[in-house]
């Protein structure tokens, strides 16, 4: 049995409350939250140990791991706290906002050996580990481009007044929303090595991005494109996908379904023949022992738990493996800025083009 | 209970297995006429529950239904609440708190429950679940609503969290004030068996997956169909063709040959897949169950979506 506690207690932190509890192999122990009335719900209908104060919790209770799913600015302290006590650590995603912060968190972990794990649940997701597997045979030959998207309903008119809201906060589409799609990038692909033409812009909300375009470059070549919009109500709720294009065909992957279009057959994957090929989430998607809202929230967590069972520290869904996607955000975060920063006119007696062919090599170069 | 209900899910751009296919279904039912045509088919087709969320789209067929009573005599809703993403959504913007403002009538019970923290939260909670229930239930005023349902995400949340007394609450409050009967929908049929047995719901009405393939039958389809066989609650069958992943015959063959399966819920977009779905239960459970429908001439086409 391990001994869990949660931090957190916001939608996803009550989500990771219910799967931890239902899971036969995980007691959890204590939760932590600034908000009273919700721990005295739980308290009065479960009996579970109540904090007001992570570092209270994490002193007094003996813990083996916590799971982290408080505000994105306040994720390097408490797990930076967790780690040093020798605790494995699951923290919701974005990893941290400051990848040095993260670069040291996975040190400290390594270190200390112990299990980590980021909540990027579309990795989790029978479609895109589908997707994932063919891109690792060789379906589609060399890749070229492709596209990373995601779309959905959050902010839809100017209000809000929650921590998403706040850029110090870690609010904002960036985050919240591209965050995931950069990460489908680096499980399906691995990381860009350089990001031009960033756009944040603002819909509705008035401290934070509402959407966010991006160009990413590849250390082979190829190229693709980020596209995330959280204030577009056509969606129904978050929709991710992604489309990759090789010399051999082409994948549509979302949360339902794995199109395939292949040129030619593959040696080692005698399955797909040549045009379409569709694989539909009811045939990809493997049974978990609880389900809430989707498989792959139970199956992150599961995977968590039997990873601080068998003490497996390298997995493909690290803190090191999350810190990539920081590095990538950053880099967009700095695209975008040094875009601002400069002079939407040239200087008088300047040149258009030349200045603009300077500042393109410098950008390049600062990468 | 009815044999044979109607769902939703393809009225509002729901579909397991294409994000297409729901964007394709969203765009053809917009207008709440082509729900109410659908409807309308299937009531002449011998449905006669519609089985339905609380979605706010659904106030508008509840008024056509509550205007036109006579034309539709023995129709009944059975409602499975809430629709979650309208409160998830709102506690994403807003938080918790500030969300249940917006749902709940007056602030009476959430404002003592801010003040008081943990004590008022304690006793208070039991009467803010009884407000959510009556706010859902306004737009089926007047129209039959013999079963009431807890929607999966919420009943499944409060089956993960161990919040057991709450589908007592539940099952007491829709009882008292609505003379229905509680209905509850999960993923985790097991589960959800063993902790309304704890909490002493004798031969509940409970709405999970069942189909050939096992898909979203956690806990295994083997413990299903232990379950159903022991046939200590009611259980109707949802999701039978996995979203289209089976062919129509072979899954209602399946979950008709099932002991204990006491009624099925399916969603269609047509007249003809109505007619057929109906046709291909009533072959294996018979006349008495599932009774002809006299006067329909219009012929069947197409094999169910």
């Amino acid at each position: 049995m391990i001994r869990a506690g949660l931090v957190g207690l916001g939608k996803m932190g009550i989500s990771h409350c219910a799967i931890l509890n239902a899971h036969p192999n995980v007691e959890l122990v204590a939760v932590c939250d600034s908000a009273q009335y919700v721990l005295g719900v739980l308290n009065k209908y479960t009996g579970v140990r109540t904090y007001g104060d992570f570092r209270r919790m994490i002193d007094e209770v003996a813990l083996d791991c916590v799971v982290v799913a408080t505000p994105s600015r306040t994720h390097a302290d408490v797990v930076q706290y967790a780690l040093e006590r020798d605790l494995d650590v699951f923290c919701e995603k974005p990893f941290v906002l400051d990848p040095l912060d993260g670069e040291r968190l996975v040190e400290l972990a390594r270190g200390r050996g112990r299990v980590t794990q980021v909540g990027y649940h579309y990795r989790f997701v029978g479609a895109f580990r589908e997707a994932r597997r063919l891109l690792e045979a060789g379906a589609l030959g060399r890749v070229h481009h492709l596209r990373a998207e995601a779309y959905g309903p959050v902010v839809l008119r100017p209000r809000g007044s929650t921590w998403r809201s706040a850029r110090a906060e870690g609010g904002g589409c960036l985050y919240d929303y591209a965050s995931h799609a950069i990460d489908l990038v680096n499980f399906l692909v691995g990381p860009p090595i350089a990001v031009s033409g960033a756009t944040l812009a603002k819909v509705f909300s008035r401290d934070v991005e509402d959407e966010v375009y991006a160009t990413l470059r590849f250390g082979d070549g190829s190229s693709g494109q980020l596209a995330a919009n959280w204030s577009d109500e056509s969606y129904r709720r978050m929709t991710t996908r992604v489309s990759v294009w090789g010399t051999n065909g082409r994948i549509n992957v979302d949360r339902q379904e794995c199109q395939i279009s292949l040129r030619e057959r593959v040696d080692g994957l005698p399955d797909l023949g040549p045009g379409w090929t569709v694989r539909y989430t009811t045939e990809l998607t493997a049974p978990v022992g609880y389900y809430l809202r989707g498989e792959e929230y139970s199956a992150q967590i599961d995977h968590f738990v039997q990873a601080v069972a068998q003490r497996r520290t390298e997995h493909p869904y690290s803190f090191a493996c999350a810190l990539e996607t920081d590095r990538v955000v950053q880099m967009i975060l700095r695209d975008a800025e040094s875009a601002r920063a400069a002079p939407a006119a040239p200087p008088a007696g300047r040149p258009a083009r030349r200045r603009g062919l300077l500042d393109s090599i410098r950008r390049v170069l600062s990468h | 209970m009815d044999r044979v209900l109607f769902g939703d899910n393809q009225f509002f751009g729901i579909n397991h297995m294409s994000d297409e296919k729901a964007r394709a279904q969203a765009m053809r039912f917009q207008d709440t006429r082509a729900i109410l045509e659908v409807l309308e088919a299937a009531y002449e087709e011998g449905v006669r529950v519609f089985m339905c969320t609380t979605h706010e789209r659904v106030a508008d067929v509840c008024d056509h239904f509550r205007s036109n009573a006579a034309r539709f005599p023995g129709f009944e809703f059975y409602p499975c609440m809430p629709y979650a993403h309208k409160y998830a959504d709102a506690v994403t913007e807003h938080g918790v708190l500030e969300a249940l403002r917006q749902f709940l009538p007056a602030d009476g019970a959430l404002g003592a429950l801010m003040r008081g923290g943990l004590s008022a939260a304690k006793k208070d909670i039991d009467g803010i679940a009884r407000l959510l229930i009556d706010a859902e239930m306004k737009m089926f005023a007047g129209l039959r609503t013999p079963v009431i349902f807890l929607q999966n995400v919420v009943s499944d949340l409060l089956l993960g969290l161990g919040f057991k007394d709450a589908f007592r609450v539940f099952a007491d409050h829709v009882r008292l004030k609505y003379d229905a009967e509680p209905g509850f929908i999960t993923m985790n049929l097991p589960l959800m068996v063993e902790t309304l047995r704890e909490v002493g719901l004798e031969n509940p009405i409970i709405c999970s997956n069942i189909n050939r393939i096992g898909f979203r039958m956690c806990g295994g389809i083997a413990a299903y169909e232990a379950l159903l066989r022991e046939n200590r609650f009611r259980a109707i069958a949802m999701s039978v063709f996995a979203s289209g992943a089976i062919p129509p015959r072979d899954a209602i063959e399946y979950v008709c040959g099932l002991p204990g399966v006491q009624s099925i819920v399916f969603g269609a977009s047509s007249r003809a897949n109505i007619r057929e779905t109906r046709r291909l239960i009533r072959a294996c459970w018979g006349d008495a169950a599932v009774p002809a429908v006299v006067g329909s001439s219009r012929q069947a086409g197409a094999g169910p979506a």
